[in-house]
């Protein structure tokens, strides 16, 4: 079970959190004219990465907030931890 | 009856509390601190079982987890569990056991003409030989595999034991508590860190207890005790016997089982049979000590051949000896330690050394106390059958190819020990890539992947010296990592007898003209012929060569036998062991009880049950109930012997004719407020939301982003920046998920907040052409007429006394409202609706009601918004805003989904009017068509219609928009059921929606 450093709680497990997927994926702004191509890239289209992957989880039975997590797909190890506003340097 | 086996003194039992038992049905008697194995090897019984394959008599092999042979079916307090390890169950008074895979009993076993199938039986068998014909395979082939195979059988009633789960947290948490554990607690609590030690056996010590050595002037078993019992006094300290941690996961996260009552003939008041502890570790000390492996030969598997360390730990620990003319037969120096220890109570060994010369103090201490050594000397088979009776032995060449003369000498027991396996189970959980060590033959952990540290015999180091001093010193760094304490510990004077280095030895030639058996994995009866057969027929990798044998498998997983193997397939392949690998360690270590990983979650505790305010009342109004979700929700409310269709066809017709009221708490309810709420809802919405004026309710559909309708419900403006959003009850969660994650990551710049008031209001829906006058009634200050309070309207009033909010809202298509109010007032509410509609012959009713009172409205739910369909599947295309983006408009230009023939929801009446159609039936064209017939659509929702009173149902069909008036079949596989129906519009009462709005 992970180990994950909500950056509003602190340390908990994972059975606190559920999973949100790629954070990398943007939608297309609202109103724009998005090519078929984009539009299943934003909606289905995942890279299933080997190694390190940021990626979604919300800290659903705790401070309910979207939280970035940037992970390694193979080791599981837990590299850093975002808030959703912060930004991934 | 005499405990012939057992001697006068010794041993840590308690010989003062006499206990006893019954094994196949006998009884016999044993002490307090016994095993089952200790008891019964002490009344002399070696033949506990059967084996898997050839059905050959079992006896005992080790005296703890690895035992491979010994298990048993347990009776204890009118409950049974299968596959108990003899060697690890306690004894306790009035406990029952049985053999396990022995029909009609282990002393005359059916099976075991197997035996002497063997030939038939090799590797591979069963793959080979019920491929053919392949219909045989259901009717004959696995009815006979399945009764043949498997060792114990489950218990089918329900399990009156409980089960708990604890989480905890510690800076350092050590697995086993011989030296190498108690020296590392020591150090990390006198440091100040909170630890807990955690030992498998009902003793601490391992090792300690059966060595010959001293620690600090004291005996080691003295010791441990010593240390033991400090530890207990610490705050910071948590010591657990019969604690197994069996798992090490992701993130220094390891899970143990504690046996709490197995011990105990029953278990106490309000105590737990197990607790499964979740433990989150800063450190892990990997204390887990070694398994004596055996060498293989001939025959090895009769009872009375056991590990070498296993007969000294029942003559040590339990005063048993396991036989009283003891072959040992060994090639390194632990078997010189068992028979010193049986010399001493006046048993006279005979030691084959497989070595040529060897020397250390043990041998020395060996040889002058008299015992015959024969050195160079193999046992090349054991004789007897149901018991050993006497061993074939012979001296051996240096290169351990040619056996000299078969010599036959009496002995009724065979203790073997072929050196030392690091237990690196959890180490390599953890993901530590494992690395061969030559001089001792065996794994040990390698470069550490998470914060974990294997020391002592787990790292394969066998020196207690060595062991004391670098797990003291591991204790302390450990700990001084994390509480930045530093308590100096002066590490104890040891004194220990040096040994010699073993044998690279493991496996004896057979003599010529013999074909004796020679087990490697003694559970699942895999021989060194079967892992020849495997290699001969191409199998190469070891993790295949384990699946094609069954070498390692089973509840053992191979403790003993795992290297063997590897040693076998490394010699046939020509390669060193590193280079044949081992196979994969994972958890659990030893068995688990499945009802210790599902804890307290069973039965009604495995969801939580969430209730209404008004659950009381609908209980006491003979109300039966049904799960909606995580809730429980009236289905009808039974009168005299109705049963359900009777009940909710007569709530369902009070609807349409008077007036009915409806537990409405379980929706979900989100508040939504701030500035842009009008913003966000239009955005997540596919109607128009910025211009819903306030006092003001819409319905309104919500997709995913892939075009799928996600929910629907009503919307309200309470006031200029706050809407009361409802949900479906099975939503109500993913819903609010979903809210966030828009407001959080897509559109933070939103200044809106979301949260859950479902539990805060409760609800009850009045609908029917009596309702306005009984609102009327109930709010009589109040303009609830059609144009005081319309269809769509909203209004806060007051009900007597309670502020009340009232929703001109209909589910069930009738003129109906929703009155919400506090929870608190929930039931008062409701009695008041109760007590005023009297006259108006006011009915509660259910959810069959309700949802027939919409099937027939043809208002989609759940079963049609089923996460396959579309706002067009479901006739909401109205819905869907041209002028606006919202969430998963974009998904809705897909050509399958714009496609002329799309799928759309409809309703179905049988042709004879009296047939109800299953939910679930396909409709086709042609019932007699040839399968696969093809399926034009699905029945998602049936009711009886209480209107017209006939069957009637909505169905998701194929161009269901061209199809209205077509005769098609609902075919019902299941229920065998073929029914002729024809398509009609899915507004089956009121199409125009008149009542709502009367």
């Amino acid at each position: 079970m992970l180990y994950i450093n909500c950056p509003h709680c602190g340390m908990r497990s994972q059975n606190e959190f559920s999973y949100g997927g790629d954070a990398s994926v943007k939608r297309p702004e609202l109103n724009k004219e998005v090519s078929d191509q984009e539009w299943d890239n934003f909606v289905y289209n995942r890279k299933s990465l080997r190694g390190k992957h940021l990626e979604l989880w919300q800290h659903i039975s705790g401070c309910r907030q979207w939280i970035k997590v940037e992970r390694d797909t193979t080791t599981h190890e837990i590299f850093r931890t975002f808030k959703a506003d912060e930004e991934v340097a | 009856m005499t405990q012939a086996f057992r001697i006068e003194n010794g041993g840590l039992i308690n010989r003062d509390k006499k206990l006893s038992f019954k094994f196949n049905g006998k009884t016999y008697f044993g002490y307090e601190g016994d095993t089952l194995a200790s008891a019964l090897l002490a009344n002399g019984v070696h033949l506990v079982g059967r084996s898997f394959k050839y059905h050959r008599p079992r006896g005992f092999f080790g005296a703890g987890v690895d035992e491979p042979y010994a298990v048993v079916q347990l009776y204890r307090n009118g409950e049974t569990e299968p596959n108990i390890k003899a060697t690890e169950q306690e004894l306790f008074e009035g406990l029952e056991a049985k053999s396990v895979n022995c029909w009609p009993s282990v002393n005359f076993d059916i099976g075991a003409i197997n035996n002497f199938l063997k030939i038939f039986l090799p590797a591979g068998f069963y793959y080979k030989t019920f491929m053919w014909p392949k219909s045989f395979w259901y009717r004959i082939y696995e009815p006979f595999i399945r009764k043949a195979a498997g060792l114990g059988v489950a218990s089918t009633k329900h399990d009156k034991e409980r089960y708990e789960h604890k989480y905890e947290y510690c800076d350092l948490l050590i697995a086993g508590s011989g030296p190498s554990g108690l020296a590392g607690a020591y150090a990390a609590a006198k440091n100040g860190a909170k630890v807990i030690l955690a030992e498998d056996k009902p003793r601490f010590g391992g090792s300690l207890l059966t060595s010959d050595v001293n620690i600090g002037n004291q005996s080691g078993k003295d010791w441990a005790e010593g240390i033991i019992a400090e530890l207990k006094t610490m705050p910071n300290v948590v010591v657990k016997n019969r604690s197994q941690i069996f798992g090490y996961y992701d993130h220094n996260m390891l899970v143990m089982s504690e046996k709490v009552s197995d011990h105990l003939p029953s278990t106490k008041k309000y105590h737990p049979n197990k607790r499964l502890w979740y433990i989150r570790a800063k450190e892990v000390l990997i204390s887990s000590g070694s398994i004596e492996r055996p060498i293989v030969f001939g025959n090895n598997d009769t009872p009375g051949v056991m590990l070498s360390s296993a007969a000294k730990e029942y003559l040590k620990v339990y005063g048993v000896l396991v036989g009283r003319k003891p072959l040992v037969f060994t090639n390194n120096d632990s078997g010189y330690e068992t028979a010193i220890e049986f010399k001493k109570y006046g048993v006279d060994p005979v030691v084959l050394d497989s070595r040529k010369k060897p020397e250390s103090e043990i041998i020395d201490e060996a040889k002058n106390l008299g015992i015959n050594i024969k050195n160079s000397y193999v046992v090349v088979a054991a004789q007897g059958y149901k018991k050993v009776k006497s061993a074939d032995i012979a001296s051996i060449s240096e290169d351990k190819k040619q056996l000299g003369k078969i010599e036959n000498i009496q002995c009724d027991c065979i203790c073997v020990s072929g050196f030392w396996t690091p237990t690196i189970h959890l180490a390599s959980q953890s993901g530590n890539k494992t690395k061969f060590k030559e001089e001792i033959d065996a794994f040990v952990p390698g470069q550490s992947k998470q914060n974990e540290i294997t020391l002592g015999a787990a790292n394969g180091v066998f020196s207690l010296e060595e062991t004391l001093k670098t797990s003291f010193k591991a204790g302390s760094e450990l700990s001084k990592k994390i509480t930045e304490n530093n308590n100096e510990i002066t590490i104890p004077n040891v004194v220990e007898k040096k040994s010699s280095q073993h044998d690279k030895f493991w496996c004896v030639p057979l003599p010529k003209g013999k074909n004796y058996k020679r087990f490697l994995d003694f559970q699942n009866d895999v021989a060194v012929s079967d892992v020849e057969i495997a290699l001969r027929e191409g199998y190469r990798s070891i993790e295949h060569v384990k699946r094609y044998t069954t070498l390692g498998m089973a509840t053992d997983q191979g403790k003993t036998s795992n290297l063997n193997g590897l040693q076998l397939v490394s010699e046939i392949e020509n390669k060193v062991v590193p280079a044949v690998g081992h196979t994969t360690f994972r958890p659990p270590y030893t068995p688990v009880s499945i009802g210790a990983i599902v804890g307290r979650e069973v039965g009604k505790h495995s969801k939580p049950t969430r209730k209404s305010p008004m659950h009381s009342w609908h209980e006491i109004n003979n109300a039966v109930f049904v799960d909606a979700g995580v809730w429980l929700r009236p289905r009808y409310y039974k009168r005299g012997n109705e049963n359900l269709f009777e009940a909710s066809k007569r709530e369902a017709k009070n609807v349409r004719t008077n007036v009915g009221v409806c537990d409405v708490t379980t929706l979900g309810k989100i508040d939504v407020k701030g500035p842009d709420a009008a913003e966000f809802l239009n955005r997540v919405y596919t109607n128009a939301w910025l211009k819903l004026p306030v006092g003001k309710a819409r319905y309104g559909v919500m997709l995913r982003e892939d075009g799928i309708v996600m929910d629907d419900g009503t919307t309200t403006r309470i006031s200029e920046n706050h809407y009361h959003m409802t949900t479906t009850t099975a939503q109500a969660a993913n819903v609010l998920s979903h809210l966030e994650y828009y407001l959080q990551l897509v559109w933070p710049e939103l200044n809106v907040n979301v949260v859950s008031t479902t539990e805060q209001w409760a609800g009850a829906a009045i609908a029917g052409p009596k309702s306005r006058d009984l609102l009327q009634k109930l709010f009589p200050n109040s303009d609830v007429s059609n144009g005081g309070l319309p269809f769509m309207g909203y209004m806060e009033e007051d009900l007597f006394g309670v502020k009340a909010r009232i929703f001109r809202i209909s589910f069930s298509g009738e003129l109906a409202y929703e009155v919400n109010v506090e929870s608190d007032y929930g039931n008062f509410m409701w009695e008041k609706i109760m007590e005023v509609g009297k006259e108006f012959n006011i009915q509660p009713y259910g959810t069959e009601a309700l949802s027939t009172l919409r099937i027939e409205m043809g208002h989609v739910a759940g079963s049609e918004l089923d996460g396959r369909t579309i706002p067009y599947d479901n006739a909401l295309e109205g819905l869907v805003s041209k002028k606006k983006d919202f969430i998963g408009k974009r998904s809705l230009q897909r050509s399958a989904f714009t496609a002329e023939d799309r799928q759309r929801v409809v309703g179905v009446v049988p042709l004879d009017k009296k047939t109800s159609i299953p939910e679930g039936s396909h409709l086709v064209k042609d019932d007699k068509a040839p399968l696969p017939n093809p399926k034009l659509g699905h029945i998602s929702a049936s009711c009886w219609s209480v209107e017209y009173d006939n069957p009637f149902s909505l169905a998701i069909l194929k161009d269901g928009k061209n199809m209205i008036g077509q005769k098609l079949f609902a075919m019902s596989p299941l229920k065998n059921k073929v029914i002729p129906v024809e398509i009609v519009s899915s507004h089956y009462v009121d199409p125009k929606g008149e009542r709502v709005r009367s």
